[in-house]
């Protein structure tokens, strides 16, 4: 903080201060500013590194069309649109993650295993169908493989959580370490149960999740059940934690231990079972995934969306209801800049640098919503006043 | 050369990609922050130095001059996305956790763009042999033991006697410690949350160089890297944040990591294919038993930093 020490010699250009509050329009404007900034660079990252851009700059407009297609077939109408529900889907899959993180976030428990859990969350599901899809009949596999899943995504969760209660062991390595605990027991898993060492497990063949007939495309189908189920979870964790007694629980332990102990709430138990509920919400997450679009498992199932949920479920300041804007931002740039590789034939991870981009745009613009900078002249205006 | 004596410093060889990994996270822990972009810093690193050998690989430089362009490329490329990581959250006071995951994907995908634009003919056919020295051309695991090699060991010790040993250690330590007291005592915290984190990177940076160009030496080397950088920081914590034990904790993971398909190769050792991801396994779930183990013993010098991961603003003390 050299600007303080220079105080003393002459006034700086500028310094900053804490805003106490700010109208949540002016907040959702500064932020609108970064995603566009963002979008900005984007466009500039691609004429760096996409010849056909350098050769033709007026194809920057397909550059940024690329964003709408990716996400919508043209000509279609709503319940036809498979790229669009496609997309829904998507989305659904990667907010049912970030709810999943988001208890334990606002407890200032640093959930970094989601990944982990969710993709135990699949190997549970699909471990139960694989051992019991020809003993049991179709419905109940269906319910056996959700229980498989909460189960395995609920104790991949608690167990961190019991070390962090009893021990305090620190929780945001604890859980990224049992990320590739979880990868490995996938990989370990598929070595047993696919003996001829291709390790590639293939569909299995079991009874789909009852569809609510709403189009003519299966796939359409398959994606309304998916995003309505999330947005119902959507719904009623954002009740869970601001009108229950265990959400305002959650939000004393997170702002503090100390206060939440003084009042009586007893805050391992509020650890454990917040944990419980995200590694819950993990498991359904493994459940949709692998009972609802795969039938199957690879380490690969959950694909670092867990940890993509960390930064969706922190740009919405751990509102549900946020999420669902949040979430979709971040499968609209990656669908987007799918379609990017596929109309200027580009090889490599184009994506991530995009979303990593836009990324960088939001959480720099939080700065800006929580202070304000004062430069010298308003200081100086003061300063007047104050010899008046 | 003994079949178990070649296993041993070819393990040590691939242990120093997280050897450089975690030295770097080290430090940059040590201020405080627990960067989670350092795989991509890694990754970035790699780039970089492949970037400036892409350049100068075929130019007919003399070889000291390209081993030390070269190096000076990929630590320069990790600073620089160490900067943008530290800038986010010393200066724009962001979420540690959140700027480590974005620079993360950010920089694990620019990596990949980067590379699959470079000439492996250029940047690794000539100067592979050239950081090989003075090994080069060996056909046992002692070809590994480059200048990149023995910089890392190097590395991990000056940087706990740094930490350990000098006043400037003694103030970081304090930074990551408690901030407010640091700030208190007249340390210039910003300036230390920067240097540590800044150059932690550039060390970090040379890991994914050595494993590109070294270690790996092939042309598809870049694409498994990334599972390193989060292997280093769970070395991080096997080695209980001493840099120096990196050298020993590398070697342990590096054993860990390859045995699978050393011990498949030893007659009289039968080892099943299930077997295999069991042992990869294994430097996570042993992590994990060194991190309960040293919250249950809870001896002060073997904890991680007191504020890690936490922010630090003057004013809110």
């Amino acid at each position: 903080m050299s600007e303080i020490k220079k105080n003393t010699v002459r006034e700086p250009l500028f310094h900053l201060a804490k805003r106490s509050s700010i109208h949540p329009a002016a907040a959702w404007g500064i932020r609108l500013a970064a995603v566009v900034i963002g979008f900005i660079l984007c466009g500039a990252a691609a004429f760096a590194m996409i010849e056909k851009l350098q050769q033709n700059p007026g194809k920057i407009v397909d550059f940024y069309e690329s964003f709408i297609k990716g996400i919508n077939t043209s000509n279609k109408s709503f319940l036809e649109n498979r790229k669009l529900w496609a997309f829904f889907k998507e989305t659904a899959i990667l907010l049912c993650i970030s709810l999943a993180v988001t208890p334990a976030f606002k407890m200032r428990f640093w959930n970094t295993g989601a990944e982990g859990q969710t993709l135990m969350g699949v190997l549970g599901a699909i471990g139960v169908a694989f051992y019991l899809k020809d003993s049991v009949p179709g419905w109940a596999l269906l319910l056996l493989m959700l229980v498989g899943a909460l189960v395995c995504g609920a104790v991949w969760a608690v167990i961190p959580a019991l070390f962090k209660a009893k021990w305090n062991t620190n929780e945001t390595l604890f859980t990224l370490m049992m990320n590739y605990v979880a990868t490995f027991l996938v990989s370990y898993f598929l070595v047993i149960w696919v003996p001829s060492g291709s390790s590639s497990l293939g569909k299995l063949d079991i009874q789909k999740l009852p569809v609510i007939p709403v189009s003519k495309t299966s796939s359409i189908n398959d994606s309304f059940l998916i995003t309505l189920i999330v947005l119902i979870l959507t719904g009623l964790l954002f009740v869970y934690l601001k009108y229950s007694k265990q959400g305002y629980e959650i939000s004393v332990v997170g702002e503090s231990v100390r206060t939440a102990q003084y009042s009586g709430i007893n805050v391992k138990k509020v650890i454990i079972r917040t944990m419980l509920v995200s590694g819950l919400l993990c498991g359904v997450a493994g459940y949709l995934i692998g009972a609802g679009l795969d039938q199957s498992v690879t380490t690969e199932s959950v694909g670092g969306q867990g940890f993509t949920a960390i930064m969706v479920s922190w740009l919405a300041k751990f509102n549900p209801l946020v999420m669902i804007l949040t979430s979709a931002l971040i499968t609209v740039l990656g669908a987007g800049a799918e379609q990017i590789t596929k109309t200027f034939n580009v090889r490599g991870a184009l994506p991530d640098v995009f979303v990593g981009i836009i990324l960088f745009c939001i959480i720099g613009s939080e700065f800006f919503i929580n202070y304000q900078i004062i430069f010298r002249k308003k200081a100086v205006d003061g300063e007047k006043e104050a010899v008046k | 050369m003994n079949i178990w004596l070649n296993f041993l410093i070819d393990s040590l060889a691939f242990g120093v990609t997280f050897m450089y990994g975690s030295t770097g996270e080290i430090i940059t822990e040590k201020a405080g922050h627990l960067n989670l972009g350092i795989p991509g810093i890694m990754c970035m690193g790699g780039a970089g130095g492949c970037l400036v050998l892409n350049m100068i690989g075929a130019s007919g430089l003399p070889g000291f001059l390209i081993v030390i362009l070269g190096i000076l490329g990929a630590v320069l490329m990790a600073m620089l996305c160490g900067a943008i990581y530290t800038f986010m959250t010393v200066t724009l006071r962001a979420n540690q956790n959140v700027t480590g995951l974005a620079l993360t994907t950010f920089g694990v995908g620019l990596m990949k763009v980067i590379m699959s634009k470079l000439d492996y003919a250029v940047y690794l056919v000539g100067p592979k042999a050239l950081y090989r020295w003075p090994f080069a051309g060996q056909t046992n695991a002692l070809q590994y033991l480059g200048i990149l090699f023995f910089l890392g060991i190097a590395i991990a010790i000056v940087a706990s006697i740094v930490l350990f040993r000098t006043k400037k250690g003694l103030h970081l330590r304090a930074v990551g410690e408690n901030p407010g007291t640091a700030d208190a005592a007249g340390v210039n915290v910003t300036q230390y949350k920067y240097a540590a984190t800044i150059i932690g990177s550039g060390i970090a940076g040379l890991g994914g160089f050595y494993y590109i160009i070294d270690y790996m030496a092939s042309q598809e080397a870049y694409l498994s890297l990334e599972a390193f950088g989060w292997l280093s920081i769970a070395l991080v914590i096997f080695a209980l944040w001493r840099p120096h034990m990196t050298i020993l904790g590398s070697l342990v993971f590096g054993f860990l990591f390859s045995c699978s398909s050393f011990i498949a190769n030893i007659e009289g050792i039968n080892v099943t294919m299930a077997a295999k991801p069991l042992m990869k396994m294994l430097p996570y779930a042993v992590t994990i038993l060194v991190l309960i183990i040293s919250s249950v013993r809870n001896k002060r010098e073997n904890q991680p930093p007191m504020s890690l991961g936490l922010p630090y603003f003057r004013e809110e003390r």
